[in-house]
């Protein structure tokens, strides 16, 4: 019979879930006050992101050195890897929603509007239901954001990110460190550029084409799919920042740097989200 | 800080005492316990609103709430059981009996689940706090459906907060389930030796990775829609109120399942310990809980019969609906095949678990008439629907709770039961729930429309009736309160390991009750 700690890990009992409990209860209540023009309300929201933040650091900082102080076992490195796809498949889900929403809007909603009893009872000056469009109640025009300027080159710097990452993988596995660092670094530099050029073309929307959140249902499902997903790779490029820090401090060995995998995973699924996104938010 | 060590592991406790020891947790069995608290807690607040409700419906007129605080009342009522008391408790059987099960000394990630635990006192706060902010709580139902939804003032925001916070705590919960049912067995437990309610479990876990995040999606939708401009469920702007429904029940259909499946789950372990013969066709079990799990992403629109869908998605949805009923009707058949020619006693869980079969399949049967769509078109909002998911929820999941309750609390607290006490607990609360729900069919069907604080004369007579009941089912859970705090105080008789005569499974090699640490020693399954 084996001992069970040979096979599993137990943590100490540990203080980081409550102040994430707190935390978020700040950042919702301080949201709600906010959002409601109570006085203090971004207060309380910047507070829960602050104590969210610091208990982030303290957890993740701890698993780190239970990590790399040889705490963890095989088995649990497989817990971590299950989790980490099941994790992936619940994001997934969640961009689902909202791409379920953009293919309702466009295929039934929309059409539905300027056809039958809908367009002769509700609004029968709208005729023109094709995409894009601000619905029958526009009352400005917008200009739709074209797929072939940047969203196209950004198109190609998130590729071309997913091949300068799995290049420094490679490097990982053989233990080549000055390659892992150069193509991670070459990784978050081309995702930090892809922020860079999201945030202008938000400017550019706002100020040259009138394309905002509140032009219909295209400015909602172009903000929503493109700005959750904007923070997805900001999301990534943290951890990839926190992976660049690791490796300068000498974590991970070719045989085991899980964390560096996950970070991968996650940065590939964000990818994978944004050629859909290219192909039916920006193109089609 | 230091993993805890092999020696320390023998003590009884370890760590900080008092209160912090419960906030600090990382042990299953305190999480368990702390979870199942919870959804007492919240069962009781829920509780209180169904009869505050039941109070305003004792007779036509408007007499004990105002009409608006009748609205909130019965959104809050639903949320708050449904989030609140089902879904923990059943989260709270998974971490007290999971590991036990497939003998693992804990669960996967031990700290997060104690995350998964304590975020859910904010989301109650943010929820029951609602009630007390200018505007009060939301009073769209608890389907939360636009334009209601998106008009009403700050509580709304407030429980679509509460609606995230709950979602990051159940995908969590969730997660962490499916990583020590698939990683964390004992050698020789292979999957299909495991108890059958680990699977239904695992197929719970997943159906919740995979709808959480969709209601995440809805709500946050909602949350745009109400302060940032968006269009998604505003006609004028090409969106459309009916997209909420269809993304809310892609969600609320596995969501019904979520809260069902691990009811299967208990009710099939305790059938076999008191018919004292293994379960009839354990392997058909785990496919009909697949086949449920499967086939409830493709039933959503059961629910929107009559918002003007195409005649062929009525068609489609219809005879998906229609399908569940083969697998749930496998398994009615395995718990009655199971108790055949068994040699059964009838202690209070086999109570329940059997009281459980016979009225949550009323429930079931109802389901299907609500699914036939040229009928849910006339009953549709009705009483009728009322009727169909509390024969279900409370009938079905609420008495396999119980059943649960009373099956485990041996290992639990270390003392059986009072079986006269529990046999009570379960006569007054089947015959008072019948007494409740019974005649809300029959209202349903004269066409009394739900969610509204005052009726027509001639619903009068049922409506009393329904309201005699509620208070008296109400009153019935504190006989339960009762039973548990006498044996979590030690009195009654000493539970011995196996508890029950015919009791099967590891949870049940261990001491009553469970001490601190178990599985230490890796049990070896053959
Ligand atoms: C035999 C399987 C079942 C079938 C065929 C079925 C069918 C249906 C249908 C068609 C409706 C919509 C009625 C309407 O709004 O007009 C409905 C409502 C509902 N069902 Fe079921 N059901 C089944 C089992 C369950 C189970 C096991 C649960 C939960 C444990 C459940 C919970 C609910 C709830 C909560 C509602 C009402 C939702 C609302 O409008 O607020 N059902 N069911
Ligand atoms: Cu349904």
């Amino acid at each position: 019979m084996s001992h069970a700690l040979d096979k599993y890990f137990i943590p100490e009992p540990s203080k980081y879930p409550i102040y994430g409990s707190i935390a978020l209860l700040l950042f919702g209540s301080g949201a709600v006050m906010w959002l409601n023009r109570v006085d203090g309300g971004a207060l309380v929201f910047f507070l829960g992101i602050a104590l969210l933040i610091y208990m982030m650091f303290g957890w993740f900082g701890q698993v780190v050195k239970e990590s790399e102080t040889g705490q963890y076992s095989k088995r649990v490195d497989v817990s971590f890897r299950w989790s980490m796809g099941w994790f992936i498949f619940s994001e997934v889900m969640f961009f689902a929603a909202f791409f379920g929403a953009l293919f309702y809007a466009r295929v039934l909603s929309v059409p539905w509007l300027a056809t039958g009893e809908n367009f002769e009872l509700l609004w029968p000056q709208f005729t023109d239901s094709s995409w894009p469009t601000a619905g029958p109640l526009a009352y400005e025009a917008f200009t739709p954001m074209g797929a072939w300027g940047i969203p196209a080159f950004n198109t190609l710097l998130l590729l071309t990110s997913g091949a300068t990452l799995t290049w420094a993988h490679h490097a990982l596995l053989k233990n080549d460190r000055a390659t892992l660092k150069k193509g991670l670094l070459l990784t978050i530099l081309l995702g930090v550029i892809f922020l860079g050029f999201q945030m202008y073309e938000y400017f550019h929307a706002y100020s040259d084409l009138n394309l905002r959140m509140d032009s219909g249902i295209y400015g909602s499902t172009f903000y929503l799919l493109t700005g959750f997903h904007g923070l997805h790779v900001t999301i990534g490029a943290i951890m990839l920042t926190v992976m660049y820090f690791r490796i300068n401090a000498g974590h991970f060995t070719p045989k085991n740097h899980f964390a560096f995998e996950a970070t991968a995973w996650y940065w590939h699924f964000v990818d994978v989200v944004w050629l859909f996104l290219f192909v039916v938010v920006y193109w089609l | 800080m230091a993993a805890v060590t092999p020696d320390q592991l023998h003590d009884h406790h370890h760590g900080p005492t008092g209160l912090m020891r419960w906030i600090t947790t990382t042990n299953h069995k305190d999480i368990g316990t702390m979870y199942l608290i919870f959804s007492f807690i919240m069962f009781l607040a829920g509780g209180v609103m169904a009869l505050t409700i039941r109070a305003e419906l004792f007779s036509p007129g408007l007499q004990v709430v105002e009409p608006e605080l009748f609205n909130q009342l019965t959104t809050l009522h639903g949320l708050v059981m449904v989030f609140g008391a089902i879904m923990p408790a059943f989260v709270g059987f998974a971490n007290w009996m999971i590991p036990l099960m497939i003998g693992a000394s804990d669960m996967a990630f031990a700290r997060m689940n104690n995350w998964s635990f304590w975020l859910l006192p904010p989301a109650a706060i943010l929820l029951i706090g609602s009630f007390f902010v200018p505007g009060g709580a939301t009073a769209a139902g608890w389907t939360l459906y636009p334009p209601l939804s998106i008009q009403m003032g700050m509580g709304m925001d407030m429980a679509i907060f509460a609606v995230h916070i709950m979602g990051i705590s159940s995908i969590m919960g969730a997660i962490n389930i499916v990583v020590t049912i698939l990683n964390m067995r004992a050698p020789g437990m292979t999957m299909m030796k495991m108890p059958l309610f680990c699977w239904t479990w695992l197929i719970t876990a997943y159906l919740l990775i995979a709808v959480m995040p969709v209601l995440a999606g809805a709500v946050t939708m909602l949350l745009t829609d109400r302060h940032f401009g968006t269009s998604f469920f505003n006609a004028a702007g090409g969106g459309d109120p009916v997209l909420y429904q269809h993304i809310f029940w892609f969600f609320g259909h596995p969501e019904v399942y979520i809260m069902i499946l691990p009811a299967f789950g208990i009710v099939s372990q305790i059938i076999p310990t008191f018919a004292r013969k293994p379960l009839f066709g354990y392997a058909s079990m785990v496919y009909a809980t697949s086949s449920i799990a499967i086939l409830s992403f493709v039933v959503w629109a059961h629910h929107m019969f009559t918002t003007g869908m195409p005649t062929a998605g009525q068609l489609f949805f219809m005879y998906a609906t229609l399908l569940i009923a083969v697998p749930t009707g496998v398994k009615v058949f395995n718990w009655i095949a199971t108790m055949w020619r068994g040699s059964m006693t009838f202690e209070t869980p086999m109570l329940w678990a059997t009281g459980f079969i016979f009225v949550f399949t009323m429930g079931g049967f109802t389901g299907l008439i609500c699914a036939i769509a040229p009928i849910d078109i006339q009953i549709h909002d009705t009483y009728y629907v009322v009727a169909h998911f509390h024969y279900v929820l409370v009938a079905g999941s609420l008495f396999a709770l119980f059943a649960g309750a009373y099956y485990w609390l041996p290992k639990w607290t270390g003392r059986m039961p009072d079986e006269k006490i529990g046999k009570l607990h379960f006569w007054c609360s089947l015959i008072f729930f019948n007494i409740t729900f019974f005649p809300m069919h029959f209202l349903g069907l004269a066409g009394m429309p739900r969610r509204v604080p005052d009726y027509a004369l001639q619903f009068a007579d049922f409506n009393m009736l329904a309201s005699i009941g509620a208070f008296g089912f109400g009153l019935s859970q504190l006989i339960f309160l009762w039973v548990v705090i006498k044996a979590a105080r030690g009195q009654g008789e000493k539970a011995t390991a196996r508890s029950w005569e015919a009791a099967e499974g590891l949870e049940w090699t261990v001491p009553s009750p469970a001490p601190h640490h178990t599985f230490e020693e890796v049990p070896v399954v053959k």
